[in-house]
C-alpha cells in the first residue's frame, strides 16, 4: 500500500487497498463485504473479493468454526486477485480476530467491536487474556469501536428493540469503514431501502447503524488513518460487478439465444453450484426451463433427454454430482448428444470442505467414466470468464453434438470482480440445423435415415422427434456407424472407440493457437488453468518487473489441448503448473507431452496469492 | 396440421431383428402395441419410446417410431427432461421390474408424482431377465434363483401399491395372455394427461416360467382375475360367485351369497383419494391368489409439463421475452469513458 498522493484534505490516496471484514456468521459479515464491494464497483475501482463462509448454516455462535469473511481488493488499476494479505481487518469478535489476524500486513490496521470482546467470547475463542489489553496487537493499528452498543444507541429513537437493534451492527461497521475509505455513502442507502421495502424499522434501523458508524469516524478522531483508492482506468465501457455463477448462468442463456435453441437445465441443489438453479430459474421468459431433479441422476437424464428433444440441456453440480452423473454421461458419449455438464469445484472427496474451493476434479473430468468415453473440458479463469467459458461449452457441445464438460470453482462461482459487458453483436454465432432430410440407401435401395452419418466435423446429425420420416432408434448399445444398427462386430466396436476419440480430438482443428504472455524467449512457462489465471498473472507481473523473465499460458480446453500446445512446450526449459490440486494437469502434460512439467500444488480450500507464487516461481528459476 | 396418416401394424414395425427368446412374453406386448397404434391415431414421428436397460427395455428398438434404449433405471428420468421440452410428443416409458423398481425407482415415484405426461409400462416378469435369473424386488419371499439358493428373504414390492403411494392419477394392470385388456389399458394410459403407469405380467418362460400361469392361463382367469370396472361392483367367479368388500378399510374378498350383491363394493376408479384403490391393490398377497386387474385409479391433476409451460408463458407475459442487453444490465452498472 503505497502512499501515491496526500491530499489537503488529509485523506491519503493510495493505489489499493485490501479489507478482510471477518465476524460470526450471524453478523452479516457477507453482506457487509458485498456492500462495500459495490460502493467501490460504483465508484469506479477495479477490484477482485474472496467471501469465505463456513459449511455450517449456524455454527456454534463465537467460536472460531463460525467465522464467516469477505475479503476485497480494491484498486485504482487493473487487478486480478483479492489480495495477497489484507491491510485492514476488520473484526466483529474475539474468534474472527484469532481466526484471521496471521492473515495481516504487518503494520496493518484492526478494526475492532470491542463490545464483543467480553469473558465468553473471549474464551469460545480461545483467548486467555484479552487480546486488546495485551502486546497481541502490537506493531498493528488498532481502531477500536463500541459498535454494538453504539448502533443500539443510535437505534433508540426509532421504536427499534435493543436486539433487533443490535442486528444492524454491521452497518455500524460498514458505516465506519466507509468513511476511513471515503466510500460513497449513496448506493448503500438506496440498497437498504430497496433490500428493505416495506420494513420501515429495518430500513431505519440500519441507516441509522450506518451513520452512526460515518460520525464515530468523525467524532473519534480517526482522520490520520483515512485514505482513498482513486477509480481505476478501466478500458471505456458499461461494467458490472459479477460473480462467476452469475456470469456462467448469463453466458448460458447467451449461448442459448445465439444459437436459437432453448435451454434446459436440470439439476440438483449443492454448494456451490446452487446460485446457477437459482438463477436461471428466474429467466423462464427467455423460455429457460429449469428442473430440480430428485437427484443428480435424473438431473442429467433429464438434462439429456431434453436434448434429445432439441433443446441444449444443461447439468449443473459440484465433484460428488459428478461422480453420480458418470453413467449418463457415458451414454451421452456413446448417443453423441449435446449436453453441458458444470462441475464447480469444491474441496473433495465427499463432503470434503464444501464451502471452500479447490480444482481437483481434473482427473475425473478427464477419465472419470467407464470405457473409454471422451468428453471435451472446457474450464473458466475468472467470475467474469465464466460467460465466455459457458458459451463456449454450449458452442461446442451443439456444434460436435456431445457432452462438454465446464469447469469452475467455488472461488470463481462466489468471488466477484467488475466485468466490462460485451457487445452483443461480438458474441461467437453459433449455427445448429436439425436434420431434416432422408441420409441413407438401404440394401433394398430405399431411402432412409441413418443417424450415425456424419459431417466435416465428423459429427452425427441431430434429428429430434417429430421430424417426418426421420423415425429411428438410439442407444447404449455399440452401434454401427452410419445406420446406427447395434453391433456387436469386435472390428466395428475398435473402430467406433477410435472414432470416438478422433472426433473429440478434431475439435482442436478449429481452436485458436494458445499465445504466450510474458517474456517469450524466458526459460520458465507457467502453465494454468481455471481460476488460478488471477494470481498466475499477478505473479508473472510482479516477477517481471522485478526483473525475472517468465512466459505464461493459460488454458480454456483440457480436452483437446490446443493444437500448438505441445509445441510450445518444448521451447522452454521449466515447465511450471499451478494447480489447486496435487498435480493433475501435471501428470496430463507430462503423459502426453513427455515434458518435465513441475506441479505448484495447494490444497488448502483457498486461492493462490500472487506472493505465494511468486516465490514458488523464484525457487525454480534460481 | 394435416390429419394423421391411416398406418398399419407394419408402418409400426421396425426392421430390427426382434431378439427375445422364443416364446417370450414380451412378444405378445410387443405384437399388442404395435395393432393398437394404428388404432390411437397418432404420427410415428411424434411418438418416443424411452426404455432402461433389460430384457423389457428392448422394446423401443421394435418400434418404428423415435426410440432410445438408455441405461438401467434412468428411463423416467430421462423421459422426463424430453416430456417438459417437448410437451408435444407421446412418450412412451418401458422397463422390468428391476429396472423400474430396484435401481430406477426412485426416478419411477417422483416421476408419477410430479405427473409428467408419460405413459410408462412395467413389465413385471418377477425376476432379472437379461442378467440370467436373479431375483428382482418383486419375487416372492423363497423363491429360489442363482443369487438366492436358499430361498429370496426379501419383501416384495407390490408396484401397484407403490405407485398409488406416490399418487400416481393413472394405475392399472394387464397380463401378457390377453391382447385385448392389455390394448384396452394401454389406449386408456395414453389417453391419460399426465404420468399413467400400467402393470403387465408377463412370462419369462426361461427363468421364471409360468410364473402367472395359476391366474392368467385362460381356463383360470374367472376364478383368478378380479376385473375392475368403473361403476359396477367388484365381482368375479366362473359364475360371478365371488366378490370383493372393503371392510374398516381393507379390502376382503367375499361370496357374493352370503353377503348379497349390494354389500360389494362398487369400483371407483375417480375417486380423489386413493386409500380404497391401495387397499384393493393389496389383494393376492401371491400368485395363485384371485388378482386385480383393470384401471385402480385415473384422476384429473394438473401436468407437469403443462405447468412448465404455463410459467414459461407467464414469465413472459409479465416480463416480455428475454432480452439479453437487458439482462446484463439487471445488476447496478457504470460506465467507464
Ligand atoms: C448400472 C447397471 N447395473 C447393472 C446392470 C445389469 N442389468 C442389466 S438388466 C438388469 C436387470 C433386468 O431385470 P428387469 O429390469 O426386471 O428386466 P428383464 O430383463 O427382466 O426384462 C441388470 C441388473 C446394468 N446394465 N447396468
Ligand atoms: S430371459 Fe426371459 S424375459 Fe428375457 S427374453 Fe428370455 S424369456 Fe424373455
Ligand atoms: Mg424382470
Amino acid at each position: 500500500m503505497t502512499d501515491i498522493a496526500d491530499r489537503t484534505d488529509g485523506v491519503r490516496e493510495v493505489e489499493r487497498i485490501i479489507i478482510r471484514f471477518a465476524g460470526d456468521s450471524g453478523d452479516g459479515m457477507q453482506l457487509t463485504g458485498d456492500r462495500f464491494t459495490s460502493a467501490s464497483a460504483l465508484f469506479g475501482n477495479d477490484l477482485a473479493t474472496l467471501p469465505e463462509f463456513p459449511a455450517e448454516i449456524r455454527a456454534p455462535a463465537g467460536t472460531l468454526a463460525g467465522v464467516s469473511a469477505f475479503q476485497v481488493h480494491i484498486s485504482d488499476h487493473d487487478i486480478t486477485t483479492p489480495g495477497d494479505a489484507p491491510n485492514v481487518l476488520v473484526a466483529m469478535n474475539p474468534a474472527a480476530l484469532k481466526a484471521d489476524l496471521h492473515t495481516l500486513d504487518n503494520g496493518g490496521t484492526v478494526i475492532i467491536n470491542s463490545d464483543a470482546f467480553e469473558e465468553r467470547n473471549l474464551a469460545k475463542a480461545g483467548y486467555k487474556h484479552n487480546p486488546l489489553e495485551d502486546e497481541t496487537l502490537d506493531g498493528y493499528t488498532v481502531i477500536t469501536a463500541p459498535m454494538t452498543s453504539l448502533t443500539k444507541e443510535a437505534c433508540k429513537d426509532l421504536g427499534v428493540k435493543p436486539r433487533d437493534a443490535e442486528r444492524s451492527k454491521n452497518f455500524f461497521a460498514l458505516g465506519l469503514v466507509s468513511w476511513l475509505y471515503s466510500r460513497p455513502e449513496e448506493p448503500t442507502m438506496l440498497w437498504i431501502q430497496e433490500k428493505f421495502k416495506g420494513r420501515e424499522l429495518v430500513i431505519a434501523a440500519n441507516e441509522a447503524a450506518y451513520r452512526a458508524g460515518n460520525a464515530f469516524g468523525e467524532t473519534a478522531e480517526l482522520s490520520a488513518s483515512r485514505m482513498t483508492v482513486r477509480p481505476a482506468q478501466l478500458p471505456a465501457g458499461t461494467y458490472t460487478n459479477i460473480n462467476g455463477n452469475t456470469a456462467l448462468s448469463w453466458g448460458l442463456i447467451a449461448a442459448s439465444q445465439q444459437a436459437g435453441i432453448p435451454l434446459f437445465l436440470g439439476s440438483y441443489p449443492i454448494t456451490p453450484a446452487s446460485d446457477i438453479l437459482h438463477e436461471l430459474s428466474k429467466h423462464k421468459n427467455f423460455g429457460v426451463r429449469t428442473f430440480q431433479a430428485e437427484d443428480e441422476i435424473a438431473a442429467v437424464g433429464s438434462a439429456l433427454g431434453a436434448s434429445y428433444g432439441g433443446h441444449i440441456g444443461i447439468t449443473t453440480t459440484s465433484g460428488p454430482g459428478i461422480a453420480l452423473k458418470g453413467e449418463t454421461l457415458g451414454l451421452a458419449v456413446s448417443l453423441e448428444l449435446p449436453l453441458v455438464v458444470i462441475d464447480i469445484q469444491r474441496g473433495g472427496p465427499s463432503t470434503g470442505l464444501p464451502t471452500k474451493t479447490e480444482a481437483a476434479d481434473l482427473m475425473m473430468a478427464m477419465y472419470g467414466r467407464h470405457g473409454e468415453a471422451p468428453m471435451p473440458i472446457v474450464a473458466a479463469s475468472s467470475p467474469a470468464d465464466c460467460f465466455d467459458a459457458a458459451i463456449e461449452a454450449v458452442r461446442i457441445a451443439l456444434e460436435y453434438r456431445t457432452p462438454v464438460m465446464l469447469l469452475s470453482d467455488g472461488y470463481l462461482a462466489n468471488g466477484t470482480e467488475p466485468w466490462k459487458l460485451p457487445d452483443l453483436d461480438s458474441l461467437p454465432s453459433i449455427d445448429i440445423e436439425f436434420a431434416r432430410e432422408l441420409n441413407g440407401v438401404d440394401s433394398e435401395g430405399r431411402e432412409v435415415f441413418w443417424p450415425y452419418v456424419r459431417n466435416d466435423d465428423l459429427a452425427r446429425p441431430w434429428a429430434i422427434p417429430g421430424t417426418e420420416a426421420l423415425m429411428h432408434r438410439i442407444g447404449g448399445i455399440e452401434k454401427q456407424d452410419g445406420t446406427g444398427n447395434i453391433s456387436y462386430d469386435p472390428a466395428n466396436h475398435e473402430f467406433m472407440v477410435r472414432l470416438r476419440e478422433e472426433r473429440i480430438l478434431k475439435i482442436a482443428d478449429k481452436l485458436p493457437p494458445l499465445e504466450v504472455m510474458g517474456d517469450d524467449d524466458a526459460d520458465i512457462l507457467i502453465v494454468g488453468w481455471g481460476s488460478t489465471w488471477g494470481a498466475i498473472t499477478s505473479a508473472v507481473g510482479r516477477l517481471r518487473s522485478g526483473g525475472t523473465e517468465v512466459a505464461s499460458v493459460h488454458l480454456r480446453h483440457l480436452y483437446p489441448f490446443a493444437a500448438n500446445l505441445g509445441e510450445l512446450l518444448q521451447r522452454f526449459d521449466h515447465v511450471v503448473v499451478p494447480e489447486m490440486n496435487l498435480g493433475q494437469l501435471t501428470k496430463l502434460l507430462r503423459a502426453e507431452f513427455l515434458v518435465d512439467a513441475k506441479a505448484i500444488s495447494k490444497v488448502s480450500g483457498q486461492p493462490f496469492t500472487a506472493a505465494e507464487l511468486v516465490t514458488k516461481i523464484q525457487e525454480v528459476a534460481r | 396440421m394435416s390429419a394423421v396418416p391411416v398406418t398399419t401394424k407394419k408402418d409400426w414395425s421396425s426392421d430390427q431383428e426382434v431378439r427375445w427368446c422364443p416364446g417370450c412374453g414380451d412378444y405378445s406386448i410387443l405384437t399388442a402395441m404395435q395393432l393398437l397404434m394404428p388404432e390411437l391415431e397418432v404420427r410415428r414421428e411424434d411418438t418416443v419410446f424411452i426404455s432402461g436397460i433389460g430384457c423389457a427395455a428392448r422394446f423401443p428398438y421394435y418400434m418404428n417410431s423415435y426410440g432410445m434404449h438408455s441405461i438401467h433405471g434412468r428411463s423416467p428420468a430421462i423421459a422426463t427432461g424430453l416430456a417438459m421440452a417437448r410437451p408435444d410428443l407421446d412418450v412412451w416409458v418401458v422397463g422390468g421390474d428391476g429396472d423400474m423398481l430396484s435401481i430406477g425407482g426412485n426416478h419411477l415415484i417422483h416421476a408419477l408424482r410430479r405427473n409428467i405426461n408419460l405413459t410408462i409400462l412395467l413389465f413385471n416378469n418377477q425376476i432379472y431377465g437379461l442378467t440370467k435369473g436373479q431375483y428382482s424386488p418383486t419375487s416372492e419371499v423363497g423363491k429360489v434363483t442363482k443369487s438366492t439358493p436358499m430361498g429370496s428373504i426379501d419383501q416384495p414390492f407390490n408396484p401397484i401399491s407403490v405407485a398409488l403411494g406416490a399418487e400416481a392419477t393413472f394405475v392399472a394392470r394387464t397380463h401378457d395372455m390377453d391382447r385385448g385388456h392389455m390394448q384396452e389399458m394401454f389406449r386408456r394410459a395414453h389417453d391419460h394427461q399426465g404420468s399413467a403407469i400400467v402393470e403387465v405380467f408377463q412370462n419369462c418362460n426361461v427363468f421364471n416360467d409360468g410364473a402367472f400361469n395359476a391366474i392368467t392361463k385362460r381356463d383360470a382367469r374367472d376364478a383368478m382375475l378380479i376385473d375392475l370396472t368403473h361403476g359396477e361392483p367388484v365381482r368375479f367367479g366362473v359364475d360371478g360367485e365371488r366378490g370383493v368388500m372393503i371392510i374398516d378399510g381393507t379390502a376382503k374378498i367375499v361370496e357374493v351369497a352370503e353377503v348379497g350383491i349390494d354389500a360389494l363394493h362398487v369400483h371407483d376408479e375417480t375417486a380423489p383419494d386413493p386409500s380404497v384403490a391401495f387397499a384393493i391393490s393389496r389383494l393376492a398377497e401371491d400368485r395363485e391368489s384371485p388378482t386385480p386387474v383393470g384401471v385402480f385409479r385415473s384422476v384429473q391433476r394438473r401436468d407437469y409439463g403443462e405447468s412448465v409451460s404455463s410459467q414459461i408463458a407467464a414469465a413472459q407475459d409479465t416480463k416480455g421475452p428475454g432480452d439479453l442487453h437487458g439482462l446484463l444490465r439487471s445488476l447496478p452498472t457504470w460506465d467507464v469513458s
